[in-house]
């Protein structure tokens, strides 16, 4: 090969690259230098991003780059800006009376959206995803409330916690296990009654006698009309809610064994201003008072 | 030049041993001679024309009251807003976007089918700008001839004044190219004042920066390898051009042989080879050859040619806009038929078509698309609460749209059972207020009484209503009731 003077194919007149296989030419359509000069150009780019960013793989990570960058850095940073530019708002929520707090202020805003990710974060794990609760564990979407549902309620709540060791300030009572006081007649008469009191089926003459016995042991927690009483954590037992279930079984094994529902101090866990959002945003679940 | 550089700049030292040819090839210089015509004028037209929409468009005010920006073009991304004059688009609308973006296609389609490559002739901001670029050039340093002698000068004290004049004008361009681009994207008076204040985004500097430096390079220095190497349209375009397709060509049966015309026997062509239409050629190709990539129809050679032929008292239209099927009937004599008859055809009318269906769709949903508007997400989780009173409560995260430039009062209305009833958290009525241009969220509680049929039920279709409360606009949207059956 390359024994022609000057290659050019005889048919499109366009030079050849010299290259013949059996009679096969390669026509040369050259690129334009410019062409070349910027390939090599990313080259020698791609070899100093290599050094300047995170890049090449060893046995343990990666190297690190001269820049010192990392994505773990960045949202870091990311993080920190936000904070910064909340600290006004935060710093307002932290200090706010709630019951005062107007739901046009641009904390309140922040406290409820702030809130929801504290509640997912801290409270989802016992009150559900959604706040609805489960058996032992109350439902915050409700109108119901054991320990009272306004926003200066709430925030205690959230604060001190439900019958713990961790905060003096906890709420606490303690319902007797009555099991060891009543005889199995006077538990199945007391729940005969409990049943009527929110209208389920039950036997009238038995609860007659269990309105007795209700008076002279329960009320003076549930009350006389059993409406409950927030100040001492009793539930209201003659509406449609039952925390820990409302069948005969339910309530009987109740008030044999007593309940005793706990929850932590989260005043000693989050922050003022986190104790404030989730207060907000269980508040405006539907049924804050 | 072009697509066929043919032998590379490198002599063989050896005759016996040609060097192996290079495979890649240097731009070799063009220096578009200025030329003068209809064409020329058209296109100075149009580039008055364009330029001036482009660098004036985002300094046009529109009053859309205090809330909103006054700006008629406005690509507001941070608030998600995009203002033409009266319409303003939100981010669900970017339909009309695609819809404009599909309809441009197919005009492009038309137009290439009819007329060939007229977009990277006439208003390629390519072609736009590096005529631009060419204009400042030929001030500077003079026409064609000037140019060629000033590339070979040596660097003289005169050759870098002029040099320097130049490049500082291309790069006032550029800056001003790259600094009205921005303009779209902010309030123009406000980030003018900004750029030069130092006040402004980084990303406004680097966007000017970025697209200083591409106008700067690809006017001035890269031109037409730009369209040869870096453009992907014109190797698209030829499969859209057929027999019919004016385009410009050379009327080789009319001009050939071509040579200077002697006192010889020989009949001689119209083309006595003057080489003008090379000359003016901004991609430095010879039209003679034909029908080729690198030709962006500009048809400045067709009034470099005309002039000619006027001068030497010859026809004009020797190279022309001229349809390839033309060509049989011509060499026999007959006059070419219209340019209205080649443009009008099936192709051309069913592209036509489509683009004007395609445009009356965008018209019709602009016209029927409401200011405000209505979403409901039902809260599944839980799917319902049952209230102290044994009642049966929904949830429902209701966003509402108001699209007007004031704040508006939406009313909140159930139509379903009757037994359903409404509350909004929140609010003491139904009513919740929209910001101007904004959208609210607002969780709507549907309640039903203990023992009622939605309570019972398992579920029950309902229907959101919100109505303005100062127009009387009126959107709704359907949902679901759960009760206690759905569990």
């Amino acid at each position: 090969m390359a024994d022609k003077p000057s290659p050019h194919d005889p048919v499109t007149g366009t030079e050849t690259t010299g290259h013949d296989w059996d009679g096969i030419t390669e026509l040369n359509t050259p690129l334009p230098r410019w062409w070349l000069w910027t390939l090599y150009a990313t080259i020698i780019w791609g070899i100093g991003y290599t050094i300047a960013y995170p890049a090449w793989p060893l046995i343990n990570g990666a190297t690190q780059g001269v820049l010192g960058y990392s994505t773990r850095g960045e949202v870091a940073e990311d993080i920190a800006r936000v904070d910064a530019q909340n600290a006004d708002i935060a710093a307002t929520l932290a200090s706010a009376d709630l019951s005062t707090l107007s739901r046009d202020d641009p904390a309140y805003q922040f406290g409820v959206s702030g809130g929801a990710a504290v509640f997912r974060a801290n409270c989802s794990q016992c009150h559900g995803a959604g706040a609805a609760g489960a058996v032992g564990y109350p439902n915050l979407l409700d109108d119901a409330w054991l320990w009272g549902g306004t926003l200066a309620e709430i925030e205690y709540t959230v604060t001190h916690g439900i019958r713990n060791d961790q905060s003096d300030d906890a709420h606490w009572s303690e319902m007797p296990a009555f099991g060891d006081i009543f005889s199995e007649e006077e538990i199945g008469m007391t729940t005969d009654y409990v049943l009527s009191l929110s209208g389920q089926d039950h036997d009238p003459a038995l609860a007659e006698q269990g309105a007795v016995l209700f008076a002279e042991n329960c009320a003076s927690c549930h009350g006389d009309a059993a409406l409950g009483d927030t100040s001492v954590g009793a539930p209201n037992l003659a509406d449609a809610i039952w925390l820990y279930g409302g069948t005969r079984a339910d309530i009987e094994y109740s008030i044999t064994n007593a309940r005793f529902g706990v929850m932590p101090a989260w005043g000693l866990r989050l922050s003022d201003e986190d104790v404030k959002a989730v207060t907000l945003y269980i508040h405006q679940l539907g049924g804050g008072q | 030049m072009g697509a066929r550089p043919h032998t590379s700049g490198r002599v063989p030292k050896a005759m016996t041993e040609p060097a192996p040819p290079s495979l890649y090839a240097a731009r070799e210089p063009i220096f578009p001679r200025d030329v003068k015509g209809k064409f020329r004028r058209l296109k100075w037209a149009i580039m008055v024309v364009t330029l001036g929409i482009y660098y004036v468009t985002p300094w046009i005010r529109w009053d859309r009251g205090p809330a909103l920006p006054d700006q008629a073009v406005l690509v507001d991304l941070a608030n998600r807003r995009f203002y033409w004059f009266w319409i303003e688009i939100w981010p669900h609308e970017f339909y009309f976007v695609a819809g404009l973006l599909i309809m441009a296609g197919l005009g492009l389609f038309l137009f290439t089918s009819a007329l060939g490559r007229v977009w990277c002739g006439y208003t390629c901001p390519q072609t736009v700008w590096t005529d631009l670029f060419l204009l400042v050039e030929r001030k500077i340093e003079g026409d064609r001839n000037n140019q060629i002698r000033l590339l070979k000068s040596k660097w003289t004290f005169h050759k870098t004044r002029l040099r320097l004049t130049k490049w500082t004008l291309w790069l006032l361009i550029a800056v001003a190219t790259g600094g009205a681009w921005v303009f779209y994207f902010a309030d123009a008076p406000t980030l003018f004042v900004d750029l030069f204040t130092l006040q402004a985004a980084p990303v406004a500097y680097s966007t000017v920066a970025v697209l200083t430096a591409t106008t700067f390079i690809f006017g001035g220095f890269m031109r037409e390898q730009v369209c040869i190497y870096m453009c992907p349209w014109p190797r698209i375009q030829a499969v859209m051009m057929d027999d019919d397709t004016l385009t410009v060509a050379y009327r080789d049966w009319r001009g050939e042989p071509r040579g200077k015309a002697r006192k010889s026997e020989a009949p001689m062509g119209d083309c006595i080879d003057c080489m003008a239409c090379v000359n003016v050629c901004p991609m430095g190709i010879d039209i003679r050859d034909g029908q080729q990539m690198e030709c962006i129809t500009c048809a400045l050679c067709i009034d470099a040619c005309d002039e000619i032929m006027g001068k030497i008292g010859k026809d004009r239209g020797l190279i022309d806009y001229l349809a390839l099927s033309d060509e049989p009937r011509e060499r026999e004599g007959m006059k070419p038929r219209s340019a209205w008859s080649h443009i009008f055809r099936l192709r051309t009318m069913l592209y036509t078509a489509v683009w004007s269906l395609g445009g009356l769709i965008l018209l019709y949903a602009l016209f029927i698309r409401p200011a405000i508007d209505i979403t409901v997400a039902p809260v599944r989780n839980p799917q319902f609460v049952t209230l102290s009173d044994g009642a049966i409560r929904n949830a429902y995260d209701v966003r509402l749209r108001n699209k007007h430039g004031e704040a508006r009062a939406f009313e909140v209305q159930l139509v379903g059972d009757a037994a359903l009833s409404l509350r909004l958290e929140g609010q003491t009525d139904l009513n919740t207020l929209v910001p101007a241009d904004d959208t609210a969220l607002q969780r709507v509680y549907v309640i039903a009484p203990a023992g009622s049929a939605p309570a019972t039920g398992d579920r029950t279709d309902i229907r959101f209503w919100i109505e303005d409360m100062v127009s009387g606009e009126r959107a709704y949207k359907d949902s679901l009731f759960n009760g206690k059956g759905t569990q």
